[in-house]
């Protein structure tokens, strides 16, 4: 039975359909104390006094912390692998307040009627400052964000406290102005998109506790274990063996919690009380104070001749990180990189981006992690293009799209190896029925029905940055653990890994067991993010079982008293072909526990060199109301190149569940500051995902190429997904209105108004 | 306040704060599969059965259940392995945060509905977010559970 390529449920299933305890949140002890965080009502601020004890005369409150109480260490809460690209730029508790929500003060009590009680009684002298809330003049702003000594960047990003720079950047493939120069046609075009909240269904959460060799341990809902580590280590300024961090199951991450969000704070009390603590973030705290994604705005310049044959185009993005630097210099890497990418054969490219500080929320990393901004505004671009040219944008694509085997300039020269962008593309406008619906038409009741379309790609893990290792025991009876560090929030990577184990070991799913993630015991692993797990740690446990393998069939040929050159392996017994001797697994574990011989176990590790593009195309059908601006998603399909598909069940739901968030960026979502820069819409009445009456009808297909470089001929799924909804359904609303709207969300009152004032012209 | 609630079949007596809500009260009582996912009732997270009813759990009171009778989806594993299983083969259960909530709305609206269109199941479940998987499962899972449950009836 091959398991690859199959629909297999999740080993993990049947316990979370039937609500079984195994969330951070259901699993924290009797007598933990409630960790509240007093948070600022101000955006910019310094605390000129603050008075604790009233709070602390509470019955019931363990202690209360301020500035004065914490380590002096500024650090990242981003989870990167060191030395972070993000700046060390925060404490955990800072006597001057960057944002709105920003912690004053940590409180513990046994209750948390008591935390709050406590809360309302502190008292704080605020010298409240004017915040600096407009990203686009943040940059040399005499107002300062980080106006202290010791901010300190790690890597040389361009990052400079006195200019309120989190980063800058440039590259360049060829000659721009030249190649623009040249061409029948420059479109310059400004794009600009917002933050959005992750908004998982489990907000951030952890407890922390000294366990029996009085060592912290936290159980916390994170995408990054080892980073959390390490993050800890350098806040509470403790060596990183004192410290030890468990997954459990995950509710959803989309890459929020690759930002170390909620676990100072329990830790820092656990370290100072000796008691278990616990912090359970309310939504309002998860929007107001989560890690979302940068708002950016972009402009694009974008050149091609008649023929549609597009020659250069140039980027340039400007990013908010908001009050703190997280993943503020890396993401903004994306929009570039991932975006000008897609046209492969274009004469010349560049990129320049600047990475700016405010005092609003800090961004961290949201599925996609800038790609989906950068390729918004170029697809759209392109799209632009297309009308300016007259041409049908799916045939401008086909001219100018990446093809396998090109070098991918933009794309630190790699080799684009796997690619079937251009099969995406005809399986695309198959399933929508593109010539016969491009691009709109009028229904009875004057709504128009529209299509629209865009490409997308996004990576395989960081190239030679990530590194995963796994580890493989062979036990007695002969059935297998499998020992993972990266985690599974959801996307069922402990059940894909299990899967590309069963196929490598020949042997059933259920005889490996699979447990991740424990700092003490797992192997290493940089974390689930950047789409690194299918393709880095899968690629590790195809390693791990041909080591095992070579051990096992050593240790059946031992016991056989033949030559190892003798003999197979078929996943139940080693044996040697035509003869009549063969020792079963079962046995050859059994034997591996016993005296003389050895356990057998593999670990390998894996790190790629390079970083292999998924692609897909999405196109979107819309019903458009002219009359109100309301758009409806009808049909949405997806042809999706991620190389050799290990879960179908799986792959297709990431597919749909990355589909419906993008179609949230593209209509609804938008975090909105009042003019003191606090957030208005922090909560989900407010706050608006798609419900499943929104989400209309999504079909997904894979045109599967085969990665070389991948396990089984895989590439990564989870945040190219994303990126299409955007541009595609801006692309719609064009064709059925002839107007483009360059900012998200398109709401229908900009449509309505829009169509108002063309008519008026 | 004193308040007797029968959970799941066993009847607790209790004194509980005027302000307690359901959903704290039940996660008090072991009944771990109710989530919260906000603070305003939009989530649909915290669904549980009050008097066979689909509720809100966090826009209940305690004191409110008073006399009643509460189901949670511990109260009914056999359904949930049932649907469970519909809902894993489709892949529907990604975090699985949503799910508890999810099912036990997806039951009341099998017992409240026949046959529902796919419309009715999607209006009926609108309350119900979830981040993770697009929803297209979920209704796949839906109407595999109801055709199977229309085979066992014939
Ligand atoms: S917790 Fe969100 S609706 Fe009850
Ligand atoms: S499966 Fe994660 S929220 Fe629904």
């Amino acid at each position: 039975m091959s398991y690859v390529n199959s629909r297999v449920r999740k080993k993990d299933a049947m316990s979370l359909v039937t609500g079984k305890p195994v969330y951070t949140g259901d699993l924290i002890p009797q007598n933990t104390l409630v960790v509240k965080l007093l948070r600022s009502p101000h955006a910019n601020a310094f605390i000129e006094e603050i008075n604790t004890a009233a709070a602390l005369k509470v019955p019931g409150v363990a202690a209360i912390f301020t500035y004065q109480d914490v380590p002096t260490s500024r650090f990242t809460t981003a989870g990167q692998t060191y030395p972070e690209a993000s700046p060390y730029d925060r404490l955990i508790l800072d006597k001057h307040l960057r944002c709105a929500g920003d912690p004053v003060a940590i409180i513990a009590a046994e209750t948390e009627a008591a935390a709050l009680k406590a809360m309302n009684l502190i008292k704080v002298k605020y010298d409240v400052r004017e915040p600096l809330l407009d990203f686009t003049k943040a940059k040399d702003n005499p107002i300062l964000v980080h106006p202290e000594e010791d901010f300190k960047a790690l890597c040389p990003v361009g990052a400079d406290n006195r200019r309120n720079l989190c980063s800058t950047d440039v590259f360049e493939v060829g000659k721009v102005e030249e190649a623009l120069s040249t061409c029948d046609v420059v479109l310059t075009r400004t794009y600009h998109t917002k933050a959005n909240n992750q908004a998982m269904m489990e907000t951030f959460r952890t407890y922390s506790y000294l366990d029996e060799y009085g060592r912290l341990s936290l159980v916390s809902s994170t995408q990054v274990p080892f980073h959390v580590r390490r993050i800890l280590s350098n806040a509470l300024e403790i060596p990183k063996s004192q410290i030890r961090v468990v997954k459990p199951r995950i509710g959803g991450g989309f890459g929020a919690k690759q930002s170390a969000v909620s676990e100072v704070y329990p830790a820092f009390v656990t370290l100072k009380t000796g008691r278990p603590a616990a912090i359970v973030y309310t939504r309002e705290e998860s929007m107001t104070n989560g890690s979302p994604r940068h708002e950016m705005q972009m402009t694009v310049r974008i050149g091609a001749n008649k023929d549609g044959v597009i020659k250069a185009i140039d980027l340039y993005a400007l990013s908010n990180a908001g009050a703190y630097g997280d993943h503020g210099p890396t993401t903004i890497g994306l929009v570039g990189h991932k975006s000008l990418s897609l046209y492969g054969g274009v004469e010349a490219a560049r990129f320049a981006c600047d990475v700016v500080y405010t005092n609003t929320m800090n961004g961290g990393a949201y599925r996609g992690y800038g790609a989906t901004q950068g390729i918004y505004a170029v697809e759209t671009a392109v799209n632009e293009m297309a009308a300016a040219l007259h041409m049908d944008p799916c045939a401008i694509r086909e001219k100018n799209m990446v093809l396998e085997g090109q070098v991918m300039r933009t794309y630190y020269n790699e080799t684009c190896n796997s690619c079937t962008l251009d099969k995406c593309m005809a399986k695309a406008k198959e399933m929508m029925n593109w010539q016969e619906k491009f691009p709109a038409k009028v229904l009875e009741n004057g709504h128009i029905r529209s299509v629209g379309v865009a490409m997308a790609m996004q990576g395989s893990g960081i190239s030679g940055v990530d590194i995963a290792s796994v580890e493989i025991r062979l036990n007695d009876d002969g059935f297998y653990t499998l020992l993972v560090g990266c985690t599974d929030m959801g996307t069922g990577c402990d059940t894909i890994l299990a899967q590309m184990a069963a196929d490598c070991l020949d042997c059933d799913i259920d005889r490996i067991a699979v447990r991740g993630v424990d700092t003490d015991q797992s192997p290493y692993d940089t974390g689930s993010y950047a789409s690194s797990t299918t393709y880095v740690t899968g690629m590790a446990v195809v390693k791990t079982c041909e080591k095992l393998r070579e051990k096992i069939l050593e240790a059946g040929a031992k016991l056989l008293d033949i030559p190892v050159e003798d003999t197979e392996f078929d996943g139940k017994r080693v044996f040697c072909p035509g003869k009549d001797k063969e020792v079963s697994l079962s046995q050859i574990g059994y034997a591996s526990f016993e005296g003389h011989n050895r356990c057998i176990s593999a670990s390998e590790s894996h790190s790629s060199p390079v970083s292999p593009p998924p692609f897909m195309v999405g196109m979107v059908e819309i019903d458009l109301d002219p009359e109100t601006g309301k758009v409806e998603i009808v049909d949405y399909a997806a042809a999706v190149d991620c190389g050799t598909v290990i879960n179908r069940n799986l792959a297709t739901v990431q597919t749909e569940g990355g589909i419906v968030q993008g179609i949230g960026m593209a209509l609804f979502e938008n975090i909105q500051y009042d003019k003191f820069g606090r957030m208005m819409n922090n909560s989900f009445l407010q706050y608006k995902i798609p419900t499943r009456l929104d989400a209309g009808k999504i079909r997904v297909e894979f045109e599967s190429s085969y990665e070389p470089t991948g396990p089984f001929g895989a590439k990564s799924i989870g945040e190219l997904v994303i990126n299409t909804p955007a541009p595609a359904i801006t692309n719609a609303i064009y064709n059925a209105t002839g107007l483009y709207f360059r900012e998200l969300p398109i709401r229908p009152e900009d449509i309505a108004l829009g169509l108002l004032h063309k008519d008026e012209n | 306040m004193q308040i007797t609630v029968t959970i799941n079949g066993k009847k607790y007596t209790e004194d509980v704060a005027p302000d307690l809500v359901l959903l704290d009260f039940l996660r008090a009582h072991g009944c771990y599969s109710v989530k919260r996912g906000c603070e305003t009732s939009n989530c649909g997270l915290c669904t549980v059965h009050l008097n066979g009813k689909p509720v809100l759990s966090c826009s209940v009171l305690a004191v409110r259940a008073d006399g009643k009778s509460v189901t949670t989806l511990e109260g009914l594993q056999k359904e949930a392995e049932e649907f469970g299983g519909f809902l894993a083969d489709e892949g529907g259960e990604q975090c699985g945060f949503c799910s508890p909530g999810f099912i036990m709305n997806v039951l009341a609206m099998v017992r409240e509905l026949e046959n529902p269109s796919e419309q009715e199941i999607q209006e009926y479940l609108a309350g119900n977010l979830c981040r993770c998987t697009g929803y297209q499962s979920q209704l796949r899972a839906i109407q595999k559970y109801l055709a199977w449950k229309q085979e066992g009836t014939k």
